[in-house]
């Protein structure tokens, strides 16, 4: 297990530093770009557990295409290309704060539920964790009403989202 | 001692971890530049020339097929300049991002029962997801520019590329569904070992159930290469090139090789997806001499789905913006939504 270790310290220490730098920077372009480098390595740390569907999800929807929309709206909006004096960090504190907070409870919760738990990389038959079949098997089985109801969320959001947009665009 | 022998007791050659890894690696960073000289010199000079009744390139080498290396050469020796109001890290990391996108979807086509980098169980999805990278460097590209032209390039480029995103995908679930599974290998025995209507005779490649998803696959292909009449947002004649307008040298060379390399993994594809990939539907499918003949199969296919690609490119004339949103918003997502409905259908009722 000593190279996934060693895997996981690199990429963890890659993250933390660029997810610093997501905050730290006053160039917005630059902070997205960043927030590539972090998504990434989530994405990299799921292969690392063997959840290759969830690692390739990741990748396909958080960078293929939330930072594109991301970086779309920066470029649609911004036209001036120095560095932004305006993003200021005034609101530092109290942003700190809060993420010190959400960290404090997330490694609470996880410590809480899984102190005991290793992931047993030894499966019978030398098996993946879970491959994409079981993922789907599960999902549409079940899992299908919790699914269904997503779905309709995701729905309702995007008619939703349509509607404000229509709505400016009239007035 | 036979062929056979030689070639299974090479095979049977114990190579480790590193060796293996640094080997395909070499031939991942050896096929894209091959692919793109290939893609640009039979299609984008030749065929395009004698479509206009000209004979392209004749000086450099036999029928001028050294002319892409010659061009090669020259973008080497260009001096790299940035524009001096550009953001300098971006701008230089934008065409290895691109770069990278391409020589990852590569890792997964596969050109032989045992000659595949790497067989994963989510081969086309991974190849999809890795393959909508490109559009962060092409966006970097257009931002770090500091140039309008370049800004609006990448702004078509995105609202293009999202675009066409949704119906490649939609396209692909109907041979998924038929098939069921998502590994590119295991797509390939299906078709081979299909059978219609009980006869084996030419396997069953899915073209002939699917064709609907190939016409809408190579659509997206289409238009996720950029190349025309999908090529709003390089269009030299309203802004200069878009996103490329400002590079020179090697770099504007990656952009060319991430383009026609591209252009060549999606037709490998389609090959693969569509067409049967690299087996023939005769013949014991796990024999050795697949991993020798089974690119050659492959090549030969390639070839001819980038003969129709590049035959739309040189006969169509630019779409416009809303014209170009209507056809994939209105036309090519609902027709691939009815097409995997009906593909379930049939997989269920059959």
């Amino acid at each position: 297990m000593i190279a996934e270790h060693v895997a996981f310290g690199i990429i963890a220490a890659v993250m933390v530093a660029s997810a610093l730098r997501v905050v730290t920077t006053r160039d917005i372009m630059h902070a997205a770009l960043y927030l590539v480098i972090v998504l990434a390595g989530v994405a990299a740390l799921f292969l690392l557990v063997g959840a290759e569907f969830t690692g390739i999800t990741q990748v396909l929807i958080y960078i293929g295409a939330v930072i594109v929309l991301f970086l779309f709206g920066i470029m649609l909006t911004r036209t001036d290309f120095d560095q932004d004096e305006e993003t200021d960090h005034k609101r530092k504190f109290p942003a700190i704060l809060t993420a010190l907070l959400l960290l404090a409870v997330m490694i609470g919760a996880l410590v809480d539920r899984f102190e005991d738990v290793k992931l047993d990389a030894n499966l019978p038959g030398g098996q993946t964790p879970q491959t994409t079949a079981q993922v789907s098997d599960e999902l549409f089985s079940q899992y299908i009403v919790p699914f269904e109801a997503v779905s309709v969320l995701l729905l309702a959001a995007l008619i939703g989202a349509i509607v404000i947009a229509r709505r400016e665009e009239g007035g | 001692m036979t062929a056979a022998t030689v070639m299974s007791g090479l095979l049977a050659v114990e190579v480790p971890y590193w060796a293996s890894a640094i080997i395909k690696v070499g031939v991942i960073a050896l096929v894209v530049p091959t692919a793109a000289l290939v893609l640009g010199y039979v299609f984008l000079l030749k065929m395009m020339s004698f479509m206009q009744s000209r004979l392209g390139p004749m000086e450099a080498g036999p029928y001028g097929t050294l002319q892409l290396l010659a061009d090669g050469l020259k973008f080497i020796q260009k001096e790299d300049i940035f524009p001096a109001k550009a953001d300098r890290t971006v701008f230089a990391l934008a065409p290895l991002v691109v770069l990278v996108s391409t020589f990852l979807i590569y890792v997964v086509i596969p050109t032989g029962p045992d000659a595949v980098v790497a067989q994963l169980d989510v081969g086309i999805f991974y190849a999809l997801a890795v393959s909508s990278l490109s559009v962060v460097g092409i966006l970097m590209a257009g931002w770090a520019s500091a140039n309008k032209y370049a800004l609006m390039g990448g702004l078509r480029a995105a609202g293009q590329l999202i675009a066409y995103e949704l119906p490649l995908v939609l396209a692909v679930m109907g041979v998924v569904i038929q098939a069921g599974t998502l590994d590119l290998q295991k797509i390939v025995t299906a078709q081979a070992e299909g059978e219609i209507f009980g006869w084996g005779g030419i396997g069953n490649p899915f073209i002939l159930t699917q064709f609907v998803g190939f016409f809408i696959f190579l659509v997206a292909v289409q238009a996720e290469t950029t190349q025309p009449p999908f090529d709003m947002p390089v269009a030299e004649s309203e802004i200069v090139g878009g996103y490329q307008v400002e590079y020179t040298g090697f770099r504007f060379l990656f952009f060319f090789m991430g383009e026609f390399g591209t252009a060549f993994a999606f037709a490998a594809l389609a090959a693969v997806l569509f067409l049967g990939g690299w087996a023939l539907p005769w013949g014991d499918l796990t024999h050795w001499g697949f991993n020798i003949a089974g690119p050659v199969i492959m090549l030969v296919k390639v070839l001819a789905v980038a003969a129709l690609i590049f035959w739309f490119r040189f006969t169509y004339p630019r779409l416009r913006e809303d014209q170009l949103q209507r056809l994939a918003w209105k036309f090519l997502i609902p027709l691939s939504l009815v097409n995997i409905v009906v593909t379930g259908i049939f997989k269920v009722v059959l």
